[in-house]
């Protein structure tokens, strides 16, 4: 029974996995494909780790759920710092936003500084 | 059988990661894309230590984790401009 329902997790997190990343593939602008396959992709993984946890037997003394857990926790915390530190850094090193996007709020706040001379 | 067609839609996900490493018109897209594929790893290893009983294929996936975290955080840091350390 354990493992029908981690099964059903497993199943749930990889379709969660496939669908950010076709957004990644199809849409159509950085921080559009940043947006879709962060917050998809770290749905998905959680959602896999918490099925294999339960089809493990969840016994806290279990090597494998500890790691699992451990790894959980992990990714919850570090894949939005690394989403968020990645979109500073496109839109500061002059990535534009898609032609019909229709609001920019961190122009309002920070209006934009004359460009660098580097190129990249 | 139900681990190999797991597996496929991994490989499919990976795929589509590296599609875009290799197509992704700006540098961020591609950093970008490598983060992805290191969360879809951690994935892989979870299900092939599922498969295996073997609990220590998922500290291939927690090392994979903190390296790949370690190298976008460096990877936006260049991008903006500045050093590791600033």
């Amino acid at each position: 029974m354990n493992s029908v329902i981690g099964m059903v997790f497993v199943v749930i997190g990889l379709a969660f996995n496939v669908l950010g990343c076709i957004g990644m593939i199809r849409l159509p602008d950085m921080y559009n494909r940043l947006q879709a396959a962060t917050k998809c992709v770290t749905m998905g993984t959680s959602m896999v780790l918490i099925g294999v946890v339960i089809a493990s037997g969840f016994s806290i003394t279990a090597q494998l759920s500890v790691r699992c857990i451990i790894c959980m926790a992990f990714i919850l915390i570090t894949a939005p710092t690394a989403a968020h530190a990645l979109a500073h850094g496109a839109y500061s090193s002059g990535v534009k936003l898609w032609d019909k996007s229709v609001v920019n709020r961190y122009e309002e706040d920070f209006p934009k500084e004359p460009p660098k001379q580097e190129p990249e | 059988m139900f681990y190999i067609l797991a597996y496929l839609v991994l490989l499919a996900c990976c795929g589509m990661c590296l599609y875009r490493v290799g197509r992704g018109p700006t540098a961020p897209d591609r950093a970008m894309a490598i983060d992805i594929l290191g969360i879809v790893v951690v994935c892989f290893t979870a299900l092939l230590s599922l498969k295996t009983g073997q609990a220590f294929y998922m500290d291939i996936g927690i090392s994979w984790a903190i390296l790949s975290f370690i190298g976008s955080i460096a990877l936006a840091k260049h991008l903006e401009g500045r050093g590791f350390d600033e």
